[in-house]
C-alpha cells in the first residue's frame, strides 16, 4: 500500500465555544474520488477550509505527500498543488478562457533583455487549447469573455485551470449546485475524467445521487464529527441518510463527551 | 482522443450562449464602434454646417482648428487616461482635478526655484516635471493605500483627498497663481514640430518657429505642438500597458471579479495602489504641461476638468462597474467632447448649450453600453454594483 496523498489526523477547529470540526481524521489516496457528505452545518466546508489553508486547525496535523503540511493561506496550498474549486467564483467573467486559465500566472514574453515583458497570449491560448483537449472539453470559441459561457462550461474552465497547473488534489465544493441537469452530468463526467488523469478529488456535496455517481469512497459528517466512512459500493442511500441525520454513528464515540458538544446553528 | 462519443460538448445555457445570431453580432458590432461613428458623423455635420452659418468664411476641418482641438483635449485626455485604468479596476478617482492643480503649482514652484538657483532652462524644466508628477504620485499613493489597505470606498477617499489637495494647492500657490517663471518655458509648452505658412512667402518650417509677424503670422499654422506629442506618447504607453502587459490584464481581472483576482493570487492591494498612483501621475503630467503652456502655475486649472474627464471615459465605453473599457475609447470620448464644444462655438451657439449636449451624450453612451448586454442576452453583474 502506497502512502496516502493527504492524511488528516485528528483535526479540530473551534469558533469560540463552537466545535465546527471535531477530531476528524481521514486519508485521500492518489487517483480516488472521495465524497464528503453531510447536512448543512455538518462541518464539511470548515474541514476542507482547514485543508486548503483558509482556516488553521486548532488541533491535529496534516500530511501532504508524506510531508508535514501547514498551509498558511489558500495561495500557499495552491502552490503545493491543493486546488479548491468554489463553483466559478475564481473566474473573471470579463476575460476569455485563456486569460482565466492563466489568471495570476500569465505567460510573458521578454523584450529588450527582460526590461519589458508583454503577455504571451498566443502561447497561453495554445496551452489552454491543449489542456482542454486533454480533458475532452470543447468550446465554440476560446477568445470571447467567458460570461457568454454557461455555468457548467465556466466550471470546466476552472477545472481545466487546476489541471493545467498540476493540481495534485482537487477539492470541489458543491460543483453541481445551480446547474441544469444535463450540465450536472457533464461536470460529473469531468470528475471521472480527472480520476483517469490520476488527480484525486474531494467532492463536497449533499446530493446523494452525485456521490453515488462518481465517488469511490464516502465520508459522512454530522455536527462536526466524522460519523462514517464507507466504500461507495458497499453502502446505500438509506444508510447514508441515517448517518447524515445523526441516527447512526460509527466512529469517534466518546472522544468529546456529548455535554461539551455544542450543535451548530443551521 | 478525438472519438466523438466521449467528447464533453457542454450544452449552452438557456439565456447565455457562446454563439450569437448574425443580427446580434451586427448589433453588437454597431454598439462597440458607435463612438467612432458618432465622432465621424459629428465632424461631418460641422464640416457642412459651419461654412453655411458663417457664409463660407469659416471652415471646420482646417489645420488650425484641428490643432486647436488637439491642444484643447490634452488635459481632459490625460486626466481621463489614468481614470480609465482606475475605473476598469472598479474604482473611481475624484481627486484628479485638484491633483492636476497641485501638480501645476508644484512644478511651477520647483521650476522657478531651480532656474532662479542658476540651473539652466532645460534641467529646470525637468525639475518641474519631477516635482509635478512626483508630488501627484504621492497623493495617488496615499489614495491607494487608504483604499486598498484600510478598505475605505474609493469615492470617499478621493473626495476627501481632493479637498485636502485643493487646500494644499491654494496654500502653496501664493494666491492661486505662481508667476515669475522663466519666459523661455513658453517655447516648451507652445512650440511645435512643424510650422506651415500658407500662400506667398510661406512654406514649411521644421522644429523652429519662423520669426515672422503681421500677415505672415496670421497665415501660419502650428502643427503638432510638443504637448500634443508628449500626450500622444503617454496615450501609446497607456494602450501598451493596458493591452499587452500583466498589469493591464490584472486591472481587467480586478475590475471584473475582485474575488477571482484574490483567489488566483493576484496581489490585489498592491495593484490598486499602483492604479491610483498611475491616475494621479497622468493628472500630474497634465498639471505640468499646463504650467509650461501658460508660463504660470495655477491652483484652479484642474478642477473644472474632472467631470469632463470622467465624461470622456464613460463616452469612451469604460464600464463604471469595472472590468471593461479601452484607452482608445477614452481618446475618442475626449475627442467627441472637444469637437462638440469647438463646433458649437463655431456655429455661434450659446456656450451653455455645450453642457446640455455633452450631458446627453454621456447618458446615451451608457444606454448604448447597456443595450449591448441586452443584445447578447446577458444579465450580468448589475446586482454586484
Amino acid at each position: 500500500m502506497t502512502e496516502p496523498l493527504l492524511s488528516v489526523r485528528n483535526i479540530t477547529k473551534r469558533f469560540g465555544g463552537l466545535v465546527a470540526v471535531n477530531n476528524v481524521s481521514c486519508e485521500i489516496n492518489r487517483g480516488e474520488v472521495v465524497g464528503l457528505l453531510g447536512d448543512n452545518g455538518a462541518g464539511k466546508s470548515t474541514l476542507i477550509k482547514c485543508i486548503s489553508g483558509v482556516y488553521h486547525a486548532d488541533e491535529g496535523e496534516m500530511f501532504f505527500e508524506g510531508k508535514h503540511a501547514h498551509f498558511a493561506h489558500p495561495i500557499d496550498a495552491r502552490r503545493h498543488g491543493v486546488e479548491t474549486i468554489y463553483q466559478d467564483l475564481s473566474l473573471a467573467n470579463n476575460l476569455d478562457v485563456g486569460a482565466n486559465i492563466f489568471l495570476g500566472r500569465e505567460l510573458k514574453k521578454r523584450h529588450l533583455g527582460g526590461l519589458i515583458k508583454t503577455l504571451d497570449d498566443q502561447q497561453m491560448l495554445r496551452e489552454s487549447r491543449r489542456t482542454l483537449e486533454s480533458l475532452q472539453i470543447h468550446f465554440p470559441t476560446l477568445t470571447e469573455p467567458i460570461e457568454n459561457l454557461s455555468g457548467g462550461q465556466r466550471q470546466a474552465v476552472a477545472i481545466a485551470r487546476a489541471v493545467y497547473w498540476d493540481a495534485k488534489l482537487m477539492i470541489m465544493d458543491e460543483p453541481t449546485n445551480n446547474l441544469g441537469v444535463p450540465e450536472q452530468q457533464k461536470v460529473l463526467e469531468l470528475i471521472r475524467r480527472l480520476r483517469e488523469h490520476g488527480v484525486p478529488v474531494i467532492l463536497i456535496t449533499h446530493t446523494l445521487p452525485d456521490a453515488f455517481a462518481v465517488t469511490d469512497r464516502i465520508i459522512v459528517m454530522h455536527r462536526g464529527r466524522k460519523v462514517a466512512e464507507k466504500a461507495t459500493a458497499e453502502t446505500n442511500t438509506e444508510e447514508l441518510v441515517q448517518y447524515m441525520v445523526g441516527a447512526r454513528d460509527d466512529t469517534n464515540k466518546g472522544v468529546l463527551s456529548p455535554q461539551r458538544e455544542i450543535s451548530l446553528p443551521q | 482522443m478525438t472519438d466523438r462519443g466521449s467528447r464533453i460538448v457542454l450544452p449552452a445555457g438557456v439565456k447565455s450562449s457562446g454563439i450569437l445570431t448574425p443580427v446580434q453580432r451586427f448589433a453588437l458590432l454597431a454598439s462597440r464602434i458607435w463612438a467612432w461613428l458618432f465622432l465621424a458623423l459629428m465632424v461631418l455635420f460641422f464640416v457642412v454646417t459651419v461654412p453655411l452659418v458663417s457664409g463660407g468664411t469659416v471652415h471646420f476641418l482646417t489645420i488650425r482648428n484641428s490643432q486647436n482641438i488637439l491642444v484643447a483635449i490634452i488635459p481632459v485626455l490625460l486626466l481621463g487616461l489614468g481614470q480609465t485604468f482606475v475605473i476598469i479596476g472598479a474604482g473611481i478617482d475624484l481627486s484628479v482635478g485638484w491633483v492636476m492643480s497641485l501638480a501645476s503649482v508644484l512644478s511651477a514652484l520647483a521650476l522657478r526655484w531651480a532656474f532662479d538657483g542658476g540651473v539652466p532652462l532645460f534641467p529646470s524644466v525637468l525639475v518641474g516635471l519631477i516635482a509635478g508628477v512626483g508630488g501627484a504620485a504621492v497623493v495617488g499613493f496615499i489614495n491607494g493605500v487608504i483604499i486598498a489597505k484600510l478598505k475605505v470606498p474609493a469615492f470617499i477617499v478621493t473626495l476627501g483627498t481632493s479637498f485636502i489637495v485643493r487646500g494644499v494647492a491654494y496654500l502653496m500657490s501664493e494666491n492661486t497663481t505662481v508667476i515669475g517663471l522663466p519666459p523661455g518655458i513658453r517655447a516648451y509648452g507652445n512650440d511645435a514640430l512643424l510650422y506651415f505658412i500658407r500662400g506667398e512667402g510661406g512654406g514649411f518650417y521644421f522644429l523652429k518657429r519662423p520669426d515672422v509677424s503681421g500677415e505672415l503670422l496670421r497665415r501660419m499654422d502650428t502643427i503638432l505642438p510638443y504637448p500634443v506629442i508628449v500626450t500622444a506618447c503617454v496615450v501609446a504607453c497607456a494602450i501598451f500597458l493596458l493591452r499587452k502587459t500583466q498589469f493591464g490584464r490584472h486591472t481587467y481581472a480586478i475590475g471584473g471579479s475582485m474575488e477571482a483576482a484574490v483567489r488566483t493570487g493576484i496581489p490585489v492591494d498592491r495593484h490598486i495602489i499602483k492604479l491610483y498612483i498611475l491616475s494621479a501621475s497622468t493628472a500630474g503630467m497634465a498639471g505640468f504641461l499646463s504650467t509650461l503652456r501658460f508660463t504660470a502655475g495655477s491652483a484652479v486649472i484642474g478642477d473644472p476638468l474632472l467631470l469632463s474627464s470622467i465624461a470622456a471615459v464613460i463616452i469612451g465605453g469604460v464600464s463604471l462597474f469595472g472590468g471593461a473599457g479601452s484607452v482608445i475609447g477614452t481618446v475618442i470620448g475626449a475627442l467627441i467632447i472637444a469637437v462638440l464644444t469647438t463646433g458649437l462655438v463655431m456655429l455661434n451657439v450659446e456656450a451653455f448649450f455645450q453642457f446640455i449636449v455633452v450631458g446627453t451624450v454621456v447618458i446615451v453612451a451608457v444606454l448604448i453600453d447597456q443595450s449591448r448586454d441586452l443584445i447578447a442576452g446577458r444579465h450580468r453583474r448589475r446586482a454586484e454594483a
